[in-house]
């Protein structure tokens, strides 16, 4: 657990009947993971190959993402290295501003979110349209995400109408779902005929062909990048898989485990630029190499971003991803947290430093 | 020293033991007794519409409204009439007010209901996401995913995708909603 | 058979009843019982908050302690699994203690069929620890064949009804040091999982792990409800009385 998290639990342990709401919404998707896993007879041995690729793509790191390099120029891709969140960020500012572009619309990547490239970019004069509806909620609210997957499953959907009347302008009151997500969609559209650059985020990058592979159910990474001519693709290092017959095993995980879908609605696979456009592929460190090198810490370097370890903790369920104050929340956060957005706790105590001074005499 | 050397000697010095890559040829995923049936199944499952085409796929998709009404359409199929001419196009947003796109795919795959559509390269595959309303023809079937990335060929360079269903968000109180960005509703006309 | 009891500090302490209770089943299934008296608390609340060098000498206490002998039984599914499964990784190299938990005990090795009366209808809380570390069920996470040892310890008890729940392995709350640090949110778990049984219709909530009943019990006291809580072998060893 992150520090600070019993305090910041207590705005959603003490209001019970949302206690309750928000616990019963985020146990829903675990069942429907449940029911989805359910017509998959090899699903352990599934997860289980799943790790072990994942083992091995961490194991030749280096050499994998020297190959996927190499393919993506091959396949018209520019490639970037950053080494930590300020590096990236002034990565994509400087793309952006090179070429004009002011419109950026971007798809979910929780990259992004922790390098905090929105509050970076704005600063800089360039508007910045998440496109995934629950990331346009929350970015509207100017909130983090509270979710990886469902960014605003902490809010009502009577909030959201209050927030659309505000922000869209939808008739007051109007809190019906789909006549929001309507009202979303037209906005939106708008956005992405206007925009000049498309950011994503990277669910997948294959060491053999230097593709890469985003996941959405509402296809706004595919509308963010087939329009405007310039395409930025956003990664961490440990994206990695070595060849797309490993894809197989991830796909038919993500979206089961994540909201119990057999697939997620679009998985794209890009290998460089439309026809006439860029595509730039910016490569992130910033602290994974260091997760490497601490065995204790190395396995949560195979997350694939499910989520589904959120769904299934009832303290996530129960106190809200607020509550973590990091950019990924719940279980997996706070082993990535640790490593991470806080300072490292001290790794021995008073008595076990006395203990071995006593011994060293 | 650059980024891109630091990076990779940093992953280099934190050196995780070797693992070696599982073998997957050895794993025997599930298979359905009634490849087609299944397809039908899962496209249904993710909010599509599956067609078993026995007559000529123009008059399937006359029964489709969607495509009847349509002032504005795309067919990227042979032997499918669209009225706008993709080759014309110079600028994909000349393409937002498509109503009816139909694509081909190379084939489809019965455990999730996606289909695999590659742009060949085509200037302009926002169509495919711009236009409200999308049939996608396809006549091979595979079961299951790791059939489906042995028989892809991946393009050097280009896109390609699976889709399964229409667009669709859940993010407003987990309400499911179609129709999110892309298209309103997916048709799945299946040949033999 | 002979067996050594490893009893927890906190059952030794707080809920001496269900180390009575475990020696007596234990007994009257004709099990000769010891209960080496140099035993002190395994480690495991120092390992669990990351403390690992406090926790060592302990856990080399524990093995010193039990040496002398071939079976080890404890009536705790986290205790146990502090001994089998985190043990090892604090002292390498060391010998393994051949430690069962008490249900897993009964149910794999003693293998005795129990006959006994219990006329209640009786919720079943399955502790994290012996569910996920010592797989004394099937965990609903996991896509494997439902099972669940001890409610196969409870089957054969006449009268003894198990109500379903609606969710039948959620945490409880406790968690060791999460209940001191985190209150607030091991409270609401705590009084979720009870509202669940009284939902189900439960007289009787049982468990494995006294640390778990001992939330909810505290929780049950001052929220004056009637629901009571008991360990498995304080159960067992009513029944077959």
């Amino acid at each position: 657990m992150t520090a600070g998290h019993p305090r910041r639990a207590l705005q959603l342990v003490q209001n019970p009947e949302r206690l309750h709401w928000h616990d019963q919404a985020v146990w829903f998707v675990r069942q429907k993971r449940d029911i989805a896993r359910s017509f998959v007879p090899e699903w352990e041995e599934l997860r289980s190959l799943a790790s072990q690729i994942k083992a091995h793509a961490l194991s030749r790191l280096p050499d994998y993402l020297e190959q996927f390099e190499s393919r993506a120029k091959a396949a018209g891709a520019v490639v970037h290295w950053a080494r930590d969140a300020d590096e990236h960020n002034r990565i994509v500012l400087s793309l952006l501003r090179e070429r004009g572009v002011t419109r950026l619309v971007k798809s979910k990547s929780m990259l992004t979110e922790e390098c905090k490239l929105n509050e970076h970019l704005e600063a800089h004069g360039i508007e910045v349209v998440d496109t995934d509806l629950g990331e346009r909620i929350v970015q509207f609210r100017r909130e983090p995400p509270s979710h990886i997957v469902m960014p605003a499953i902490h809010l009502k959907k009577e909030e959201i109408g209050a927030l659309f009347h505000d922000e869209l302008g939808t008739p007051e009151g109007l809190s019906d779902p789909k006549a929001l997500a309507e009202a979303a969609r037209v906005h939106m559209r708008e956005k992405f005929l206007a925009a000049q650059a498309g950011l994503t985020g990277v669910n997948f990058a294959i060491a053999s062909t230097g593709g890469v592979v985003v996941c959405t159910n509402e296809g706004n990474a595919d509308l963010g990048t087939s329009l405007p001519p310039l395409h930025i693709a956003c990664m961490g290092v440990e994206k990695i898989v070595p060849s797309p017959r490993e894809l197989a095993v991830f796909l038919r995980l993500l979206a089961r485990s994540a909201t119990g879908q057999p697939i997620t609605t679009y998985t794209s696979h890009f290998h460089g630029p439309k026809p006439g456009g860029e595509m730039h592929i910016v490569i992130v460190d910033h602290g994974r190499s260091r997760i490497l090198a601490r065995p204790e810490f190395r396995a949560s370097l195979k997350c694939i971003r499910c989520a589904a370890c959120m769904n299934t903790c009832p303290v996530y369920r129960r106190s809200g991803g607020h509550s973590y104050g990091v950019t990924v929340p719940g279980p997996i956060g706070s082993v990535l947290a640790r490593q991470r957005d806080l300072p490292p706790m001290p790794r021995k105590s008073f008595r076990a430093q006395w203990r071995d001074r006593g011994r060293a005499r | 020293m650059a980024a891109r050397d630091e990076i990779l000697a940093k992953l280099r010095a934190a050196a995780a033991p070797a693992v070696e890559l599982p073998d997957l040829s050895r794993f025997a995923p599930v298979t359905y007794p009634d490849l087609r049936e299944r397809f039908a199944k899962s496209v249904i499952e993710v909010g599509g519409r599956c067609v078993f085409v026995a007559g000529s796929l123009q008059d399937e998709l006359a029964k489709i409204p969607e495509f009847a009404n349509a002032r504005r359409s795309v067919s990227l199929v042979p032997g499918v009439e669209g009225n706008v001419d993709l080759t014309a196009v110079s600028d994909p947003h000349e393409l937002n007010d498509i109503d009816f796109c139909v694509v081909p795919a190379e084939f489809g795959v019965a455990e999730n209901g996606a289909c695999w559509i590659t742009d060949h390269g085509r200037a302009n595959r926002a169509v495919c996401f711009l236009t409200q309303h999308l049939a996608i023809v396809v006549r091979d079937l595979v079961h299951n995913l790791h059939q489906a990335y042995e028989r892809i060929q991946m393009p050097g360079r280009g896109f390609a995708m699976f889709l399964s269903g229409p667009s669709k968000t859940a993010d407003i109180e987990q309400a499911l909603v179609i129709g999110a960005h892309g298209a309103r509703s997916c048709t799945v006309l299946v040949t033999s | 058979m002979e067996v050594a009891l490893f009893i927890p500090c906190y059952v030794d302490q707080l809920y001496p009843q269900v180390g009575m209770a475990t020696a007596t089943l234990l007994e009257r299934l004709g099990v000769k019982v010891h209960f080496p008296e140099a035993q002190t608390c395994c480690g495991q609340p120092m390992a669990n908050s990351g403390f690992f060098d406090d926790a060592r000498p302990l856990a080399a206490r524990m093995l010193r302690v039990f040496e002398p002998y071939q079976v080890v039984v404890c009536p705790s599914g986290s205790c146990t699994s502090m001994v089998r499964n985190h043990f090892p990784e604090l002292l390498p190299g060391a010998p393994r203690l051949p430690v069962y938990e008490l249900v897993e005990f009964l149910h794999d090795v003693l293998k005795a069929p129990l006959r006994g009366r219990f006329p209640f209808r009786v919720g079943l809380h399955q502790s994290c620890h012996g569910l996920r570390e010592l797989r004394l069920g099937s965990g609903s996470e996991r896509l494997v064949p439902a099972f669940s040892k001890t409610a196969d310890l409870l089957a054969g008890i006449e009268g003894l009804q198990l109500v379903e729940l609606s969710r039948s392995d959620e945490c409880c709350g406790f968690g060791g040091t999460f209940a001191v640090t985190e209150e607030a949110v091991s409270c609401a778990m705590g009084r979720d999982r009870i509202a669940d049984h009284e939902r189900a219709g439960a007289e009787v909530i049982a468990g494995g792990d006294v640390s778990c009943l001992m939330h909810l019990e505290g929780l049950l006291r001052r929220d004056g409800k009637r629901l009571r809580t008991m360990h498995v072998a304080e159960l067992l060893a009513e029944a077959t009385a």
